[in-house]
């Protein structure tokens, strides 16, 4: 049962993420990539990650597709959408990602997990995986989590300085 | 159960066609869609070796790669605007000012 839902889910993405690259529209890129989060949403769903699930759907199809999509908003593509597509190298390009596709897939043929963590699935679904994370994120991890705020508080600062209309003096 | 190999397949799948599209497309907006596709890919891989190794640090790892992400487009966007103000295009091979 759970591996129809996990085909089901990891088709979807595939068909999605191609639609993705391949349409013509920008706006259709977006709305095909929001449902492309609603599908990595529920794939981490059936790996126990329901905080994350809410996360990506919260923060990227909440937050990202809506800058998205208003940036495209904000600048007028119309004459855009007219001209060819693709570069002129893309067999080039094809030809790279299929390489890293291969060394990938063959890399991971002897990948065994041997690492065994504290954290089993019982002990998790006991705390509630928020509550679980949240342990870890704040103890373990404070320094990070810290710098990961930071970033984003530079990125803002960023934001706002490039997108700002050079003053007149 | 699933098997780990799958979900791994799976991120690589998606992390190989982020990159493809990354390549070959030249609209600018697009190329950035296909990075957020690219990282969508690793968190996949994260979230299922943290699950399979019974660790939250992989997830903690991906709650990191959701705020850079984050940061990334807000300034990548930014950086479109910007462009685009002075030069309307948002193609990529038309951009050539940097050029020495």
């Amino acid at each position: 049962m759970v591996e129809i839902i996990f085909g089901y889910f990891a088709i979807t993405i595939l068909i999605i993420s191609l639609l993705v690259v391949t349409s013509r529209n920008p706006v259709h890129s977006v709305l095909w990539m929001l449902l492309l989060f609603f599908h990595v949403a529920g794939i981490y769903l059936l790996l126990n990650a329901e905080f994350l699930a809410a996360t990506q759907i919260i923060v990227y199809a909440g937050a990202i597709l809506v800058l998205f999509l208003f940036t495209i908003m904000l600048l007028d593509l119309r004459e855009e959408m007219q001209i060819q597509r693709f570069t002129r190298g893309w067999p080039a390009g094809l030809l790279i990602s299929t390489g890293v596709l291969i060394v990938l897939i063959t890399g991971l043929k002897g990948f065994k997990t041997t690492f065994v963590g504290q954290w089993d699935i019982k002990e998790i679904e006991e705390a509630t995986h928020t509550k679980a994370l949240g342990k870890v994120l704040f103890t373990e991890y404070l320094l990070p989590f810290e710098i990961a705020s930071l970033v984003l508080l530079i990125a803002i600062l960023g934001a706002v300085v490039l997108a700002k209309k050079k003053l007149k003096t | 159960m699933v098997p780990l190999h799958w979900y791994l397949w799976l991120g690589s799948l998606m992390f190989c066609i982020g990159m493809a599209g990354f390549l070959i497309r030249r609209n600018i907006i697009i190329m950035f869609l296909c990075i957020e596709l690219m990282l969508n890919g690793v968190n996949v891989n994260l979230v299922a070796l943290s699950h399979y190794m019974q660790d939250l640090r992989g997830q903690v790892l991906t709650l990191m790669v959701i705020a850079v992400a984050a940061a990334e487009a807000a300034v990548g966007l930014a950086i479109v605007i910007a462009l685009f103000r002075n030069r309307p295009t948002v193609h990529v091979d038309e951009i050539t000012e940097m050029k020495g």
